[in-house]
């Protein structure tokens, strides 16, 4: 990291200084730990820890409910944010404030939450029984808790977008004689498009990592409602430190390859709304 | 974030009002059964055996010693992180130096990382089987399973709170006004303290609101370096899952609703600051007008 000062301003050796150290001292020295431990593993050891059977299941359930729970807010979202933006109603600042929510709830309380909501005998799951539809303790339950969890994502990155739109595109396009819709569909989704893809990845992200919304609704059966981050916790409750640091290597590199793709949208977003203005 | 800019559009640029109607009906739906029914559902719950069964659960001595190891842990975490996210928005936001993105990508690192791998990396530097844990054992220290852990596990996943809050802002304001400020002869810390914390401080108040509330609701990080002991090394949420898997159900979503009652007042502070810091601005620009 060259170091380059042009500013008259003071504090840049100490700044610059106690952010490195508090940031190797927090993040980086235990995460290396981490790929340091995998490092004393045989190959086949490894390899044998992160794929099998049961691990594999996992990752299915992890990567499939997270996918199912972004595309499901992708949806919402961008209603939800279409809604707010753009169409008067009354406690529109409330339901601005709410959205935010499942940042602000812990995630072990909306787990409990929405399991006994979702129970057969629950407020909700005893009208979804009947019709058999069961949502707790099964893998739609995981989907119900991701999709609660990462539920503002969308919301807040589409937000912004809309409302700095101007209204002179859509103008020309109708003038133009484009059906509603049309214009939608080619003038206002293709602006949306970056902001839309950043939420989606920044929920799908989150959705694989989260851990304790989930263990309480999806019943945790091997092979069909064990998530890949429980699998590290049991591992570690049989004491197989090895095996599950061995797994957490695997979704320590997904989660740097999400950081690298969320950050390449940001940077197509800022340049595709740049361009514009 | 409110819409503020709602002036009628013309007829072109908006839907029929059946389209208008239908569209805000689906979307109220979808809050009302993914965010307001699970809300209520956790009071409803508390309360579904009256007052005094409520109150019983969050003064017993388990649930007290859960809530005074929430508010230290938050009471170490949030500082700690409060400082540091200053110092760095200080040195990227003012100063221009190679792998600034760089740095940054790597301050929201933790946003990215699982809890549980959050609390598993502390576990390999301190636990019995870590690098450093033979030593520790040796010293008599203890910092997975015990305190020193929860704190460490909750450092790590609100890191990034403050620093991201703060390091657009201060790249947005820009440093003149402490130019200004040094050129008249202020020392730097005047100038720190006098001109740009006053400019700063809904920023900051706003990382430190989300810090708050990430680190008394941590669960997935906690979980793994605590070792439930309970009065001991119970956080509330963590109390909340002990006492749910008792079937304790009543005590359990008594502890929650303490936790759902931050939540609602981690909102209302935030919209708050939303809200001044959008007031402040506008003054701002006014006064740069006149």
């Amino acid at each position: 990291m060259a170091i380059k000062q042009h500013s008259v301003l003071p504090g840049f050796g100490l700044s610059l200084g106690y952010t490195l150290l508090y940031l190797s001292l927090i993040v980086l020295l235990p995460l290396s730990a981490l790929v340091i431990k995998v490092t004393h593993m045989e190959w086949a050891a490894f390899w044998h820890a992160v794929t099998e059977p049961r691990v594999l299941a996992s990752y299915r359930v992890t990567f499939g409910a997270s996918l199912i729970a972004a595309t499901l807010n992708l949806v919402f979202g961008l209603l939800l944010a279409w809604v707010l933006v753009r169409y008067p109603f009354p406690g529109k600042r409330l339901v601005d404030a709410l959205v935010d929510l499942p940042f602000a709830l812990p995630t072990a309380v909306a787990g409990i939450a929405l399991a006994t909501l979702y129970a057969p005998n629950g407020s909700i799951g005893r009208w979804l029984d009947p019709l058999g539809i069961k949502v707790a303790f099964t893998p739609l339950g995981i989907v119900f808790a991701l999709t609660f969890i990462t539920l503002p994502f969308v919301v807040r990155t589409v937000q912004p977008v809309l409302q700095d739109l101007e209204t002179e595109l859509e103008e020309a396009a109708a003038s133009l004689g484009a059906t509603r819709w049309q214009v939608f569909q080619r003038v206002i989704l293709p602006t949306l498009l970056p902001a839309l893809l950043t939420g989606f990845a920044l929920a799908f992200a989150r959705a694989i990592g989260e851990y304790g919304s989930v263990i309480f609704i999806a019943g945790n059966m091997p092979f069909v409602s064990e998530i890949t981050p429980l699998m590290i916790i049991s591992k570690l409750e049989q004491y197989d430190y090895l095996g599950a640091t061995a797994i957490a290597l695997v979704m320590l590199a997904v989660s740097f390859v999400m950081l690298l793709v969320i950050n390449g949208l940001q940077w197509w977003s800022a340049k595709r709304l740049g361009r514009r203005k | 974030m409110a819409g503020t800019q709602n002036a009628p559009r013309s007829i072109v640029t908006t839907e029929s009002p059946l389209v208008r109607w239908l569209l805000t009906a689906i979307a109220l739906l979808f809050v009302a059964l993914f965010l307001v029914i699970p809300l209520v559902s956790v009071f409803a719950e508390a309360f579904k055996q009256g007052w005094q069964l409520y109150l019983a659960a969050l003064i017993e001595p388990d649930a007290l010693a859960a809530i005074k190891l929430t508010l230290l842990t938050a009471l170490v975490a949030v500082p700690l992180n409060l400082v540091f996210g200053v110092a760095a928005a200080w040195a990227i936001a003012k100063f221009d130096f190679k792998g600034k993105s760089f740095l940054i990508t790597l301050i929201d690192l933790p946003f990215s990382v699982s809890p549980v791998v959050a609390g598993l990396i502390y576990v390999l530097l301190f636990g019995a089987q870590g690098w450093w844990g033979p030593w520790l054992a040796e010293h008599d220290i203890k910092i997975i399973f015990a305190v020193p852990g929860i704190v460490l596990a909750t450092v790590f996943v609100t890191f990034p709170f403050v620093a991201r809050e703060l390091i657009p802002l201060m790249e947005a304001q820009g440093s003149e006004e402490e130019q200004a400020a040094l050129v008249l002869g202020a020392s730097g810390w005047q100038t720190f303290w006098r001109v740009t914390l006053p400019n700063i401080k809904w920023g900051l108040l706003y990382g430190v609101i989300l810090a708050n509330a990430r680190a008394m609701g941590e669960f997935g990080a906690v979980s793994v370096v605590s070792g439930h002991i309970r009065g001991m090394t119970n956080t509330i949420p963590l109390h909340v899952e002990i006492l749910y898997n008792e079937y304790n159900f009543v005590a359990a979503f008594a502890c929650a609703s303490m936790l759902a009652l931050l939540a609602l007042v981690t909102l209302a502070a935030k919209s708050y600051v939303e809200w001044a810091a959008a007031r402040q601005a506008a003054e701002d620009r006014r006064q740069a007008v006149e």
